[in-house]
């Protein structure tokens, strides 16, 4: 399959790609952005609990602590 | 004459046809439906461990899906896999063309890819019989650098490249399976769903495309960034797309209503976005900038709650684990730093 090289593609060429990719994307059906933005809610909030950026983690639990100092009891 | 004149007026009718279309469904904005959750606070996330070995400028990382190995890419000519919590260096993998702007760790945790102004991707075998790494396969037919790599599996990868194509190539065979063609300046980064149906990519046309993978066409492009878009990702649940640009903004897009739902600035912010990685439940963005700092924000509340501050140059890249326990950062400063 050859590379399609764009420097080779006449500016006709590309006005033409661009309107038969218009022409697909036209037709999209398009979801509510309020039922969108429900679920980008939703998802956050099932996670973010768990979400160890947010919430923070122990020292203990925490698989990067920095190493500690000996202790010789 | 006439007919360039005709294509163009055509474009411009079915463009407003889709501008008129993304409005009828609009009927909110992510921050009026946020409105009544709790911001999330200040984040102070804190330098666990430094990955130091890299000689010169760090250009890639990527996690493996372990989220303890991550694989590094530098300038100096190599390839590092990295034991983040040992901080040993598991490969150091010399490379043969040093100009390399991306790596790629496979899903399986068996290969690791890179590439860049030699316009190939290379692919390297980490689990080879005698021990020693050595390149399995070297993917050449871009016209440009390679800017950015993501494994499907063992057998496939997708590329990106300076060309303006994204390629999805067999591994075994060496060959082009599919080229993704539609942008009208260079790919610079490039993201897999995480389905692996589809992958987005942002390029130096502002534009962000979606891309199906097996139909081999794109579906949607997205528009309103006013520079070239560096960096790309998904918002975890595979439905919206977080994009990052030369215009100092994050931006992110929701695929069902095919538009912008929140744009992520500060007047004080005036360098570009150069890397990005939203955490595991998608409450907050993180983003590397020009100006050596890591900005972290609310996606829901559209504020900066954070900013990791440690790097003594441009973060490159940015990556928070699959378990979303750690973040790491790779700086020109030839550092990699992980965060939680």
């Amino acid at each position: 399959m050859p590379v399609i090289n764009v420097d080779d593609l006449t500016d006709k060429d590309k006005a033409l790609m661009e309107v038969n990719q218009l022409k697909i994307e036209v037709k999209l059906e398009r979801w509510l952005t309020s039922k969108c933005c429900e679920e980008i809610k939703d998802y956050i909030q099932a996670g973010v609990d768990e979400d160890t950026l947010v919430k923070g983690i122990s020292e203990e639990k925490n698989p990067f602590k920095e190493k500690g100092g000996c202790v010789v009891c | 004459m006439g007919e360039m004149e005709e294509l163009r007026k055509e474009a411009e009718s079915l463009k407003d046809q889709i501008t008129a279309a993304r409005k009828t469904v609009q009927d909110t904005t992510l921050q009026e439906a946020a409105a009544g959750i709790t911001a999330v606070g200040r984040v102070q996330l804190k330098t666990r461990k430094t990955l130091r070995g890299h000689l010169a400028k760090i250009y890639a990382m990527h996690w493996g899906a372990d989220s303890t190995l991550c694989v590094s890419a530098s300038q100096d000519g190599k390839l590092i896999v990295w034991d983040s919590i040992t901080t040993n260096k598991v490969n150091a993998i010399p490379l043969k063309s040093s100009w390399v702007m991306t790596c790629a760790y496979a899903p399986s945790g068996n290969l690791v890819a890179c590439g860049g102004l030699d316009n190939m991707c290379s692919i390297y075998n980490l689990k080879g019989k005698d021990g020693n790494v050595k390149v399995m396969r070297e993917l050449a037919a871009h016209t440009g650098y390679l800017s950015c790599c993501r494994f499907l599996s063992d057998t496939e990868i997708i590329t990106s490249s300076g060309d303006c194509t994204c390629v999805l190539w067999d591994i075994e065979t060496g060959t082009e399976k599919t080229i993704f063609a539609g942008h009208l300046g260079d790919c610079m980064s490039l993201a897999v769903s995480p389905d692996f149906k589809f992958f987005i990519s942002g390029a130096c046309d502002f534009t962000a495309k979606l891309w199906d993978i097996r139909e081999a066409q794109c579906r949607q492009t997205f528009s309103g960034h006013e520079s070239d878009i560096n960096a790309i990702g998904f918002f975890p649940n595979g439905n919206a797309v977080i994009t990052g640009s030369d215009d100092a903004t994050c931006k992110l897009y929701d695929l069902r209503a095919d538009q912008e739902l929140n744009t992520y600035q500060d007047s004080s912010i005036m360098c570009g976005v150069t890397s990005l990685a939203p955490s595991v439940s998608g409450r907050l963005l993180l983003a590397g900038y020009d100006d050596f700092n890591v900005n972290i924000w609310d996606t829901l509340k559209s504020e900066r709650v954070g900013v990791l501050a440690g790097h003594d140059n441009r973060v490159s890249c940015i990556g928070v684990s699959s378990d979303g326990m750690a973040c790491c950062t790779g700086s020109w400063d030839s550092f990699l730093k992980i965060w939680n």
